[in-house]
């Protein structure tokens, strides 16, 4: 069993005309690699109608339905975060029930509000009612502002899981880009904060710093962006761990934080 | 055979990397299935003169068979020449420079004068585009990345020189190799550590576009997995010739 935590689909209003070939090279590399479940998001019109980390309403509903839909038609190997703008709560509140309520099993926040401000704690007490994790996009250490998108980094999901001791979140993509060293030490000793293994990044001493920080009970495997770095990360793992702290990466702890019947084997 | 075109040896300065001395290098090699690896001294990219790490690098090379050293010029120093002699007698297989960590022109009349000597001797130039992910690199490590336009400057200015490219992406390649004629795109090698695989597929296109041919394996390691390149190359649909020519064949011939 192999649940890929940080996976993203495309679909036909977003700006990629190969949107198609992506869906299934992901598919594709899955096999290949033994993903058993992709849990993923879609992050409203990519860009086309919205900007990719503000999207408006009408967009992430669009998104969202399309992941529904791939979920549906995929049963065995999607399942689907709920992705929410919190800057409009009546609508992000509204698309939780609705998307929650379809059969995703995550909340994915982006890059539309700082993780850390009140407007993310109507979404975070949908999260504990539901019993369902919350995937906050990370810039690992932010030192500015980046255009495009209102990045948090670590210190501010930090503050926002304090503020929630009951919601589990997830640290995402870890090797995304940023200063991952500057994150870890963050979230050493926020027992709800998870650390999502995905992104390009491949940085020799990284998986060794997220287990000594963490330690394997916190971590989960995803692949973002980049499948093959997701499968190095893997095969980096099964030499660096014993086979039940493998088993812990690689799907146990995620099954323990997403709904009792998020996957296969539950 | 797989051999690692792209490996240091040696400590980083800007953060704790495992797996840098040779007997790590060893150890990586064996997990990943690296027959040979093409080896550079990382600490002196950062030093004042970067040949002087060069005498131990070819004494650590000349204990392990499986090393090759990739010793270090700077073009900006007087005796930078020296340096080329001496790889030439010790049989390297490229000299490496990095002129954004040296603070050189990376077009300027140094590199020229490099790029001159390497082409009329016949030793191929390696150029690194970036060590690490701009993004995280520490507050200090403030070296530009190499840009694309410096490679294709810098492949039209000896028609015999011949460029070894390590950690580009796939704009970068695609912006230099169809930003050069054949004959100047034939005289460049791209390894294959920064291109991503699926489901953007950014290798595989580039496989179909510019050619198996002008892609050879590389890793970044210690600074990056090994395992990554290797996790690519399985994602891949290649037939078993395409695979040996990007995993050796490529850069054992050399051809011109």
């Amino acid at each position: 069993m192999l649940i890929d935590v940080h996976a993203h689909f495309l679909h036909d209003r977003s700006p990629r005309l190969d949107w198609l070939a992506r869906n299934a090279s992901r598919l594709r590399a899955g096999e290949r690699v033994g993903i058993t479940v992709h849990v993923a998001s879609i992050l409203g019109s990519w860009g086309a109608s919205s900007p990719i980390y503000f999207p408006s309403p009408p967009d992430l509903e669009y998104g969202n339905d399309f992941l529904l839909q791939l979920q549906r038609s995929n049963p065995a190997r999607i399942r689907g975060y709920a992705v929410v703008n919190p800057n409009f709560t009546t609508h992000a509140l509204a698309e939780l029930a609705r998307c929650l309520d379809a059969g995703m099993i995550g909340i994915k926040l982006a890059a539309s509000r700082r993780a850390n401000d009140p407007l993310l704690d109507p979404i975070c007490r949908v999260a504990r009612e539901r019993s369902v994790p919350v995937l906050q996009h990370i810039w690992q250490h932010r030192r500015r502002e980046y255009p495009g998108q209102e990045a948090s980094d670590a210190a501010e999901l930090g503050a926002l899981a304090a503020r929630h001791p009951g919601v589990n979140f997830l640290l995402a993509h870890i090797g995304g880009g940023g200063d991952w060293i500057h994150s870890l030490a963050v979230v050493r000793d926020l027992p709800n904060v998870f650390v999502d293994l995905s992104g390009s990044g491949v940085d020799g001493g990284m998986l060794e710093a997220c287990v000594e920080a963490v330690g394997v009970e916190r971590l989960l495997w995803g692949c973002d962006l980049t499948i093959d770095t997701g499968w190095a990360k893997l095969r980096y793992l099964e030499h660096m761990l014993t086979g039940d702290e493998l088993e812990l990466v690689k799907w146990r702890n995620a099954s323990r934080i997403f709904p009792p019947t998020a996957f296969p084997t539950d | 055979m797989r051999i690692d075109v792209n490996s240091f040896v040696g400590a980083y300065p800007f953060r704790k990397v495992p797996g840098t001395s040779s007997d790590g290098l060893l150890r990586s090699m064996d997990r990943v299935g690296i027959d040979q690896a093409w080896v550079a001294h990382l600490p002196s990219v950062f030093w004042r003169d970067p040949a002087d790490g060069n005498a131990w690098l070819y004494e650590t090379a000349g204990r392990q068979s499986r090393f090759r050293p990739v010793p270090a010029v700077h073009p900006g120093l007087a005796d930078w020449e020296q340096s080329i002699a001496e790889a030439l007698s010790a049989g390297v297989p490229a000299v490496r420079c990095d002129p954004m960590y040296y603070g050189l022109d990376p077009v300027g009349s140094e590199m020229r004068a490099l790029v001159k000597v390497c082409g009329k001797e016949q030793v191929p130039l390696m150029l690194a585009v970036r060590l690490e992910d701009s993004r995280q690199r520490h507050p200090n490590d403030r070296a530009g990345e190499l840009p694309p336009s410096a490679v294709r400057t810098l492949v039209r200015s000896d028609s015999r020189v011949r460029l070894l490219v390590t950690h580009a992406d796939r704009p970068f390649i695609e912006e230099v190799h169809f930003g050069s004629t054949p004959e100047e795109s034939a005289r460049l090698w791209w390894d294959i550590s920064w291109v991503w695989g699926p489901p953007e597929d950014h290798l595989e296109t580039l496989l179909g576009t510019i050619g198996v041919e002008r892609f050879v394996f590389g890793t970044g390691q210690p600074l990056r997995l090994p395992e990554t390149s290797v996790a690519k190359l399985d994602l891949l649909d290649l037939s078993k010739e395409q695979r040996a020519a990007i995993e050796s064949k490529n850069i054992v011939i050399w051809p011109l």
